[in-house]
């Protein structure tokens, strides 16, 4: 892992707002490639430490480097996927998918030909003409995972992606997930507050701490792929995590 | 569904048919009021027959009133949405405008539009000019409002997927903040146009010497109610069909959003 090139560097990343510290001087490194998975009790500061680690929040201390620059979303390619409903009603579902290859001026057909397939992968090619409302939660969110992977990002930041979706479509999204993560050799910060998800999904996870929230531990999760959620070596992992975070 | 918009839309059509109805009971049948008071439908669609050709007794045939009226109407309106909309969206959207504009605005935004009509009159007298620039007051305001109102409304989280994505601040208004006001926008256009039609009428009740406005006026000098019904009846149908016209093309226009039947 260590001899692997590092693409996100976090540097004494501190946030406050007003009197309240939020975040409270946190380091470490994603190398790319890496998924990484962020747990922490609700409302530690998640929202805020991925909105930091992409400039919509200034620092209060610390900085953030991208392939060793201070990060800047009009240099690097970063998809972020947030915590709230994000897709945009005027568009239709092909529009939105289609929106951050736009924002960066991409030529139509690359546009068209980058939009068709990742519209594949998230099985909406059926219904690229509808428009947001007349789509149900699950297929909203599917638009949103295919407009941040349309870009091909270097950087995935996906904030409690899964939070709201049924048990089921969860795991077929975290399958889908993977595979593309596989596929495209994205560098991945996936932020949820489920643990078995976090062990499914990641190589390395951070645990947070309550609020000012530090870095508890970064631990490996060298779990074989395919994981199985009921597998003796998973429960185990699972459990220290448990273990580590203990917020209630 | 069919079924249910049909029958809808006769109850519409209903409300106006017992209306006429009530009235051609009372005025044409049981003689409740004499013609010199309140005519009866029959005598208005008379009026309005002979009035489309004839000039007498105000000057103008009734489609010459009804271009006049219209011209100065339009004319404005359009002047008010030109430059009321792209006002708002700045004044919204950059900082720097609306420090510059606001006050400005604020001041003339409370002053009705007929409050403008005899300072017009004084600095332009009573042909197009005064008018025109009335009426594009009066359209201007609602322009504004509702453009500011719509870009205010741009979601949080709509403008972070833009930035994360590398945006511009300018695709950010044009692909985000736009789209998003687009609805208000609309809205602003519709109760503009309402405004500019209601201005010019009363407009051309204090000085004209033409239009809708004008010929009731000068038909209630020389009592004569049917010419009088016959106008408020061409102000409220035109009124109608503009605000038809601009639902339709606001439909068109305005994507993705619920609509009902
Ligand atoms: N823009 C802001 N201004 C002021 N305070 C804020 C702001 N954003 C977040 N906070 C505060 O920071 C703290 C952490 O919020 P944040 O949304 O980052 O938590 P979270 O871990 O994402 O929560 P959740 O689990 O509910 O998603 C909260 O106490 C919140 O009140
Ligand atoms: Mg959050």
């Amino acid at each position: 892992m260590d001899n692997k090139e590092v693409i996100l560097h976090v540097d004494h990343m501190t946030k406050c707002f007003g009197d309240l510290k939020v975040l409270d001087d946190v380091s470490f490194d994603v190398h790319k490639g890496e998924f990484l998975c962020i747990v922490g009790p609700t409302g530690c500061g998640k929202t805020t430490f991925l909105n930091c680690i992409t400039g919509l929040y200034d620092l209060t201390d610390g900085q953030i480097l991208v392939n060793n620059e201070p990060v800047d979303t009009k240099k690097h390619n970063i998809a972020y996927i947030f915590q709230e409903y994000s897709t945009m009603s005027w568009l239709t579902v092909e529009q939105n998918v289609a929106f951050g290859l736009k924002m960066k001026k991409k030529s139509a057909g690359e546009i068209k030909e980058a939009v068709a397939e990742v519209l594949e992968m998230v099985g909406l090619t059926k219904y690229k003409d509808y428009y947001p409302v007349e789509l149900s939660t699950s297929m909203l969110q599917r638009v949103v995972i295919a407009r941040a992977f349309a870009v091909k990002p270097d950087i995935l930041l996906m904030d409690e992606p899964y939070g709201q979706l049924d048990v089921e479509l969860r795991f077929r999204l975290e399958d889908e997930l993977l595979k593309i993560w596989e596929k495209l050799g994205t560098t991945v910060i996936f932020i949820t507050h489920n643990i078995e998800e976090a062990v499914y999904l990641s190589e390395n996870i951070l645990v947070l701490t309550n609020k000012p929230t530090s870095i508890k531990q970064k631990l490996s999760n060298t779990l074989a792929r395919p994981r199985s959620v009921v597998d003796p070596d998973f429960i185990e992992v699972r459990n220290k995590v448990t273990e580590l975070i203990k917020w209630w | 569904m069919k079924k249910k918009r049909n029958y809808l839309w006769i109850l519409s059509v209903l409300s106006i048919v017992i209306f006429v109805g009530i009235w051609w009971i009372c005025c044409d049948v049981l003689k409740l009021t004499s013609s010199s008071t309140l005519p009866g439908p029959v005598t208005i669609v008379r009026t309005f027959i002979e009035k489309l050709s004839s000039p007498a007794p105000d000057g103008a045939t009734l489609p010459e009133h009804i271009f006049s009226s219209l011209q100065i109407s339009l004319g404005g309106w359009i002047m008010g949405v030109v430059i009321g909309t792209p006002l708002g969206i700045f004044m919204a959207w950059y900082k720097k405008v609306d420090l510059f504009a606001r006050p400005l605005f604020d001041l003339i935004r409370p002053v009705p539009g007929l409050a403008w009509i005899p300072l017009m009159i004084l600095l332009f007298g009573i042909g197009l000019t005064p008018k025109i620039v009335t009426v594009f007051l009066s359209a201007f305001v609602p322009c504004v409002l509702n453009s500011y109102t719509g870009i205010r409304q741009t979601k949080d989280v709509h403008l972070w997927v833009g930035q994360t994505f590398g945006a511009s601040d300018t695709q950010m208004l044009l692909y985000i903040a736009i789209p998003t006001a687009l609805p208000m926008i609309m809205t602003g256009v519709r109760v503009a146009l309402g405004a500019a039609w209601t201005c010019i009428v009363a407009a051309e009740m204090l000085a004209s010497t033409k239009g809708l406005g004008y010929m009731i006026q000068q038909a209630r000098g020389i009592y004569r109610p049917d010419i009088i019904i016959c106008g408020m009846i061409a102000i409220g149908a035109i009124g109608a069909v503009f605000s038809g016209v601009l639902s339709l093309i606001e439909n068109k226009i305005v994507k993705g959003v619920r609509r009902d039947g």
